[in-house]
């Protein structure tokens, strides 16, 4: 901002709220992870306290660390987001291509029907998916989970992904037609690289969702060797006791990968390499 | 080698009939201009003369093979692009270096390319860098470059100044023209700037609403209008037409050039008023308004005093009326 616009009361007021903001949009997070440094005793004493030398303690993430095989839930998640992932973009980026560079018959009407998706919640469908996961052999496996997040994440994909699509330039992609480059190549190597801040965008709305979701592991793949994080982390939540440090100390660890990935998509979204296609 | 036959191309979007049976012979070694107003269907032409896009009906032939169901990288053509459709991830060198790789030469041949064409592109010096790292200018001469190392029998440009300021547009204009002396190769351009067309063209094709108006040299189009949105079209400023009626004439208009008027303080044959001035040093338009013939354009050499209010009478250059009938048509 030029001072020649700046006011001190409006810049403060600005400031404090979204310092505000941000302090309530943190505080769970932040409460999680001070909990589950600390003894059970301190946890329900002294909540909002971070943990003193005498309240630290490791018993959470022992607990974690022993009971249950919280490294291959780690990893069936892992593997489910990034897969999941993988093939969002790949399909949902392929699909959006088509129907922003290809004219054909009912192109309108595919759009709309791969939209349609947002509007519909694919849970709404959890019997019949059930159902077809059951006939085809595929429950308790992680590529039921993987299929379903796919089909999950494609409509938003594509939806985003076929606005910027039109924005990339007709005369980058007929260049390539005339140096000789197939279709896969231009899309591949062209207009890929120009939409990256949009597949990071659409990269970070799927797989939050995707990571976080609670209720198709339970469905679809509850065994001992598929359980994911968020499954996993249930075993501490009982009916009559619940293991708080066990639970606060695997929601924390939960955190990290995804935080990771956020911030790996996050740098894309800032970077522009747009610059010096066209004009 | 490079010559370009179209015959009865007809696009259609839809409903909306963009080319309507287009039919255009271009000899090796020409140097052809569509020119037109937006939306005519020059751009479209030329795309389809390229296969980006597929005619509706009719033949596309360069050098006598009918290329219609060619892919656009198989018919022996390169083109330039308004927005320089540079490869933004390839350093220029690799940017010119794509298609011929693409094409299988070998390596030596196209370094020899290469340093060819950056050589008479003065782009030696920018090989190594990216895109981004060049200004306008030095884009739209590697999207030349690009085109000139293909070594096609058909240069396409698709209004490759438009994007470029006054002054670099002059001198790129400047530089298209002696490369198509030094290359010898048959060029297609497309611009909605009559100046261009004129400047550069040995053939100028004037395009309107999907057809062809008039094909011919430059200073044929001029002298010889084949009809009233040829006549408008061609000149700067445009040509005034004046309602044949007023002027006592059987034809429904007649047309003059502002640069074929004479202004006389004293004596003329359209006595009128200025109306507005514009001092250009090396011209001056004055706007007219006569009694006679209603707003006319006048453009006169070097300077000349006007002022709004002044009494001006105007006098057409003898044999230098050109005439239109009903349907536009001019009348010999």
């Amino acid at each position: 901002m030029s001072k020649a616009t700046a006011s001190p009361a409006r810049s403060i007021a600005a400031h404090g709220i979204l310092i505000l903001y941000t302090i309530i949009a943190l505080f769970p997070v932040l409460i999680v992870i001070v909990n589950s440094f600390k003894s059970r005793q301190a946890i329900f004493r002294e909540p909002l306290m971070p943990p003193t030398a005498s309240t630290f303690d490791l018993i959470g993430y022992v607990t974690v660390m022993k009971q249950g095989d919280f490294l291959l839930y780690f990893q069936n998640s892992f593997v489910v987001t990034v897969v999941s992932l993988f093939f969002v973009l790949l399909f949902g980026a392929m699909a959006a291509f088509a129907l922003s560079e290809y004219r054909f018959r009912g192109n309108t009407l595919m759009g709309l029907y791969l939209a349609l998706g947002i509007m519909i919640p694919i849970r709404l469908a959890t019997v019949a998916i059930l159902q077809l996961m059951v006939a085809s052999g595929l429950v308790n496996t992680l590529t039921a989970l993987v299929l379903v997040y796919t089909a999950q994440g494609l409509p938003l994909a594509i939806f985003i992904l076929s606005e910027f699509m039109k924005g990339v330039s007709d005369d980058l992609k007929n260049a390539g037609r005339i140096d000789g480059l197939s279709e896969y190549t231009i899309f591949f190597r062209l207009v890929l690289p120009l939409v990256r801040p949009a597949m990071a965008t659409v990269a970070v709305f799927t797989m939050i969702p995707i990571w976080n979701d609670l209720w198709f592991p339970l469905i679809l793949a509850p065994s001992e060797s598929t359980k994911t994080v968020t499954l996993g982390a249930q075993l501490f939540l009982g009916q009559y006791v619940t293991n708080w440090n066990a639970v606060l100390a695997a929601l924390s660890l939960a955190i990290l990968p995804v935080l990771i990935l956020y911030i790996a998509f996050s740098r894309q979204l800032i970077r522009g390499i747009t610059s010096g296609a066209v004009k | 080698m490079g010559s370009l036959k179209i015959e009865q191309v007809k696009k259609s979007f839809g409903n909306v009939d963009v080319l309507k049976g287009i039919d255009l012979a271009v000899e090796d070694g020409e140097f052809v201009v569509f020119v037109g107003p937006s939306g005519c269907g020059k751009s479209t032409l030329l795309r389809v003369i390229a296969g980006l896009e597929d005619a509706t009906s009719g033949r596309v032939l360069i050098d006598g093979d009918d290329v219609s169901a060619t892919p656009p990288a198989k018919r022996g053509i390169a083109m330039v692009f308004q927005t320089y459709a540079l490869y933004p991830h390839l350093t220029v060198r690799d940017n010119m270096a794509l298609g011929l790789k693409q094409a299988g030469e070998p390596i030596a041949e196209i370094d020899k390319r290469i340093g060819a064409a950056s050589a008479m592109l003065g782009l030696e010096p920018y090989l190594k860098r990216r895109p981004a790292e060049l200004s306008g200018g030095q884009r739209q001469r590697v999207a030349i470059g690009r085109a000139v190392v293909r070594e096609p029998k058909l240069f396409l440009f698709d209004e490759p100044l438009s994007n470029l300021d006054a002054a670099l547009r002059v001198n790129t204009r400047l530089e298209i023209a002696q490369l198509h002396r030094r290359l010898k190769a048959t060029m297609i351009y497309v611009t909605h700037d009559q100046v261009e067309a004129m400047t550069l063209a040995d053939k100028i094709v004037v395009l309107n609403a999907g057809r062809v108006e008039q094909v011919g040299a430059p200073m044929e189009l001029y002298n010889a209008p084949a009809n009233e949105f040829v006549a408008g079209f061609i000149g700067s400023p445009k040509m005034n037409f004046i309602d044949g009626g007023r002027l006592g004439e059987s034809v429904k208009t007649v047309g003059v050039r502002p640069e074929h008027i004479t202004v006389d303080p004293a004596k003329g044959d359209w006595k009128g008023t200025v109306v507005h001035a514009e001092h250009l040093g090396a011209d001056t338009n004055l706007f007219l308004d006569c009694e006679k013939t209603g707003m006319l354009t006048v453009r006169l050499f070097g300077e000349y005093a006007a002022e709004p209010g002044m009494t001006l009478h105007a006098t057409p250059q003898p044999g230098r009326l050109y005439r239109f009938d009903a349907d536009g048509r001019a009348v010999k």
